[in-house]
């Protein structure tokens, strides 16, 4: 970031209060905890998650210090926000499976011991199929939870070791298989397409590996090679080719069609679900509900008012030890900032955008869109085609005013 | 012994001289120690390069505008007046030079020890040569380890006629031989003649604005008397003005109640803009003006056009104020309003050549704070219809549609000089350039001067830099009007998606029409950026479609996901791209970055890597 750049948001009170309007809202609220901690750093990954060494032995970055700080952060959310009942809960990372059993299942008690959950709550955890077994599945379907999501991300050897995956091979179904008869309720896999030295051909083994899992649900992500990973320090030092757009779409076509031959539907940009298992936790994000992200970095929207956590777990730790909020700044959005979300995020999702979020100007240059064989229109609403899908962020640009 | 008071100088002490340099061969320096020296500036207050005024001058060491130092010189119980008149050194200000050599009744020839004579250089000693000066040829730099006095006292002597034993040497950095060069100009140079009886006539060989005192005027005084506080005439524009005040620079403005014959300095009437004080003029008195004038003036004319605009339309308003400001220090400089589909509200400039329009693009941005996209210079075309018709082209949109008999384009005399090494190398530059040779001569055993007549058209680009490249920086180049010629030219349009972008319309040779073309479509390809529709780039003469290249439609533009619900981030993105939209041109349907633009218009190559 340039020096002169303004800091991102404005501050965040220390005491982690909202104004009244925000808590007036009172959207459905869905609850996020961040796990920050990997086995090791894929070569690709730019998110908010650590290893030991990475951590190294500061006092408050140890695990300890870590879930005492997200104990503390759940009673602060349920100070601000007061008892409202608790629609879906995801534990994301990092990899939350690197904890022991016996504390990822206490989190999740935490969690109802600070929130009432609705009684049909989806309650997920990511796991990476190398880092759970027959009795870890068991122990968190015990704790309550019913959905896991596993980062398979490609079933084909030099694409994992692109992308710094190890997986012993058909490992992955003994999970499914595992995560079944332990009683989760929907299981969904995750893939990377797009990545150096992958074929159309590589795309369609994964992807076919993948459904033959009959998975609940299937996450497919573009490979997006972000500036400062390993991964981009290679293909700029010209060890691995770039990735290509033109090559991302070819594979977002091949996916949409292998995964529909195999009855999931299309329901958002990068998920797929058989009816009735379209992740709730991830459409409440693309809705504008509310939820509270509890962790280091983790983000959070309250009734048009986000704000974001301290990174690093060290200093995240170090102010709710404090007995201070971790926010690190919040924004509070205006009318304007909101209406320009929901088009944003809505056309992403294949229930549309309603019409009369548009103002005049904007409904105005719908039939373009329509003419152009990206969209269509029923019931008032704008949905994307197939084509329109992978131009989703340029006809918002083009649409909105 | 008192110096000589200004207007109450007799002609006999009084040595009138300019230095004839090439950039970097020390003729500020020399000045710097000329005034040490004469104790006009003692060394305290010595700034470096005490004559080049402004900032761009001392960053490229040259001197734009000229100024005339008066120094007192005793030698042999005389004290003398040395008037040291500054030269423009560069190609576009031939006119300049050609003025202030007038003024002068000697030149030091002053080359670098080191480098030998450059085109420049060489094209202001025949200049100087022309007008009967006296030469004293001056090696510099002789205390460099690099240097070579022997060799190029040789090439200096056969250049000027004279013994290599003649030519002085100098380091004007260490000062060694300038009191021996002051004490030979007041010996070797002629002093000024002139009629002190007859009425007033003086040269103006330079005219400055200044921000507090209006235009200041430089002359030399030829015959007569100009006086503080009387009406003078400039016989060429029959303006009349009251002089405010005269004086001599020394080095600061030092008033006086007269100048007189031979004598050089200054005067203030209050006019506004150097254009209502022209160099060239002669100045007399009103009252008694002189019946013919000293000859030789020439008004100014524009060689090389080219379009400016500013990259924020809002910024036009501040565009037009600085040109106007530029304008009265620029009598040269020419302008009017233009509109381009593409680049939107501009203006038309005309310029002297290369230099000048790189001085006043650089001037504008930075005493003006503007953001400029220049489009690539053209010169001006002579087109005659053959119904008889003819239009003149300034800008390649005018160019006429219908039955062209002929194009005429200007030509100039080109001369460059370089290491005999390079020969080939730079008559194959020339011969691509559809030069026609008019003469070689070998200045030494190792360097030669090579001439060449040369469409203008085809140095304005980038004909400098090529040579300068391919002769590892050691050819110069000088060249002159020398009239126009018939030539086989055609307007290359370029066609974004089916629309002509009038800005990248181009008069090339019928010869090279396709390579242009070939090159332009290619180097837009590289910079135009995908569009949700596919968009072909078109290079076509008239409805003649000469080259084709395609950018591809868009396919993707969409993120994959949102980071950990950080939808903060992509509203922002959002913000960002929808910002980045506002500053792009629309050419039809096509979004262009500016950025497109400037590079198209750039010289050179395209440059493959980013940041």
């Amino acid at each position: 970031m340039a020096p002169s750049a303004p800091p991102p948001g404005d501050p965040a009170p220390s005491d982690g209060s909202l104004p009244a309007s925000a808590l007036a809202a009172r959207a459905p609220l869905s609850l996020y905890l961040h796990v920050p901690f990997c086995a090791t750093r894929c070569g690709y990954c730019d998110f908010n998650t650590y290893t030991a060494a990475e951590l190294g032995s500061a006092p408050g970055a140890s695990q300890r210090a870590y879930l005492d700080a997200v104990r503390s952060e759940l009673d602060l959310a349920a100070r601000v926000l007061g008892p409202r009942p608790v629609q879906t809960v995801f534990f994301g990372g990092g990899t939350p499976t690197l904890l022991p059993q016996a504390e990822l299942a206490g989190l999740l008690a935490a969690v109802r011991a600070a929130f009432p959950l609705a009684a049909d709550a989806e309650i997920t955890t990511e796991a990476n199929p190398e880092s759970v077994d027959p009795g870890y599945l068991a122990a968190l379907t015990e704790a309550g939870f019913n959905r896991l999501s596993l980062g398979m991300q490609s079933s084909v050897g030099h694409v994992l070791s692109v992308l710094d995956r190890r997986h012993t091979p058909g490992r992955v179904g003994q999970v499914v298989g595992w995560a079944r008869a332990a009683g989760f309720g929907s299981i969904s896999l995750d893939l990377i397409y797009g990545s150096p030295g992958e074929t159309a051909d590589d795309w369609r083994t994964s992807l076919r590996a993948a459904l033959g899992l009959e998975p609940d649900h299937l996450s497919a992500y573009s490979l997006i090679v972000e500036p400062g990973t390993r991964l981009a320090a290679r293909i700029k030092r010209g060890e691995l080719p770039g990735v290509d757009d033109d090559v991302h779409a070819d594979y977002y076509l091949i996916a949409e069609q292998e995964i529909a031959a195999a009855g999931l539907e299309w329901y958002e940009v990068s998920n797929w679900a058989h009816p009735g298992h379209a992740c709730r936790h991830n459409l409440a994000y693309w809705r504008s509900r509310d939820w509270w992200g509890i962790g280091p970095g983790a983000h959070s929207h309250v009734g048009g008012v986000r704000w974001w956590n301290l990174r690093h777990p060290a200093r995240y730790s170090a102010r709710l030890a404090a007995g201070e909020s971790p926010a690190e700044a919040r924004e509070i959005l205006d009318a304007g900032d909101r209406r320009v979300e929901r088009v944003l995020l809505e056309l992403r999702l294949a229930e549309g955008l309603d019409l009369a979020v548009l103002t005049p100007s904007e409904r105005a240059r719908v039939p373009a869109i329509l003419a152009s064989g990206w969209g269509n229109v029923a019931d008032n609403r704008l949905r994307l085609t197939l084509e329109g899908r992978l131009l989703a962020d340029g006809i918002v640009r083009d649409l909105l005013d | 012994m008192p110096a000589p008071r200004p207007g109450a100088t007799p002609s006999e002490i009084i040595r009138n001289f300019c230095i004839i340099a090439h950039i970097d061969h020390g003729k500020s320096t020399l000045a710097d120690r000329m005034l040490q020296l004469t104790g006009v500036v003692d060394e305290r207050s010595m700034r470096a390069q005490y004559l080049d005024r402004m900032d761009i001058e001392r960053e490229r060491g040259i001197t734009i505008k000229s100024q005339a130092v008066r120094m007192p010189w005793t030698k042999d119980d005389t004290t003398y007046v040395l008037n040291m008149i500054d030269t423009p050194g560069h190609v576009d200000f031939t006119y300049e030079v050609s003025r202030s050599l007038a003024a002068c009744e000697g030149a030091i020839l002053l080359i670098d020890a080191a480098q030998g004579i450059e085109a420049q250089t060489l094209a202001n000693l025949y200049l100087a040569l022309e007008a009967d000066l006296h030469i004293i040829p001056v090696l510099n730099k002789i205390d460099l380890p690099s240097a070579q006095p022997e060799k190029y006292a040789a090439e200096i002597a056969h250049l000027v006629g004279c013994e290599p034993s003649d030519v002085f040497q100098v380091s004007a950095k260490t000062g060694e031989g300038v009191r021996e060069l002051l004490d030979h100009i007041v010996a070797d140079i002629p002093h000024p003649v002139g009629d002190p009886k007859a009425p007033a006539r003086a040269l103006i060989f330079d005219s400055v604005y200044d921000t507090y005192r209006g235009v200041v005027t430089y002359v030399r005084v030829v015959d007569g008397e100009l006086n503080h506080r009387e009406r003078v005439l400039m016989m060429s524009t029959k303006a009349t003005h009251e002089t405010l005040e005269v004086g001599v620079i020394s080095p600061e403005p030092i008033k006086a109640a007269a100048l007189g014959v031979g004598e050089v300095g200054y005067l203030i009437t209050g006019v506004k803009e150097v254009r209502q004080s022209r160099v060239g003029d002669t100045v007399t008195v009103a009252s008694r003006p002189a019946g013919t004038s000293l000859g030789g003036y020439r008004q100014p004319h524009p060689m090389v056009y080219a379009g400016l605009y500013p990259i924020d339309g809002a910024d036009f308003p501040e565009l037009r104020e600085a040109l106007d400001k530029l304008q009265l220090n620029d009598a040269a400089l020419v302008y009017e309003p233009e509109t381009s589909g593409a680049l939107g509200f501009g203006f038309r400039v005309g310029f002297l050549g290369l230099l000048h329009m790189e001085i006043v693009r650089e001037r504008l941005e930075r005493e003006f704070n503007l953001d400029l996209i220049s489009t690539a210079p053209n010169v001006v075309y002579r087109v005659v219809m053959e119904d008889g018709t003819e239009h003149t082209v300034t800008n390649p949109s005018e160019y006429p549609d219908g039955k062209i008999a002929e194009v005429h384009e200007p030509v100039v005399r080109a001369t460059i000089l370089t290491p005999t090494e390079f020969i080939g190398t730079v008559m194959e530059l020339c011969q691509n350039r559809r030069g026609v040779q008019t003469g070689m001569d070998y200045l030494s055993e190792d360097r030669v001067e090579i001439r060449y007549l040369l469409p203008l058209a085809e140095i304005v680009f980038d004909f400098f830099d090529a040579l300068k490249s391919r002769t590892k920086g050691y050819a110069s180049l000088d060249y002159d009007e020398a009239g126009e010629q018939v030539a086989k030219l055609v307007k290359v349009d370029i066609l974004l998606h089916g629309d002509p972008v009038d800005a990248f319309s181009s008069i090339v040779h019928n010869d090279s029409a396709y390579s242009y073309g070939v090159a332009m479509a290619k180097k837009l390809k590289e910079l135009i950026p995908r569009q949700q529709f596919e968009v072909p780039i078109q290079a076509a003469i008239g409805a003649r479609v000469i080259a084709r290249e395609t950018v591809r439609a868009m396919r993707k533009d969409v993120l994959a996901k949102c980071y950990g619900g950080d939808i903060s981030r992509k509203r922002k993105l959002l913000e960002k791209q929808k910002e980045g939209k506002k500053r792009m041109k629309m050419v039809g349907r096509v979004e262009v970055p500016q950025e497109a633009f400037v590079a198209a218009l750039s010289t050179g190559e395209t440059k493959s890597d980013k940041k």
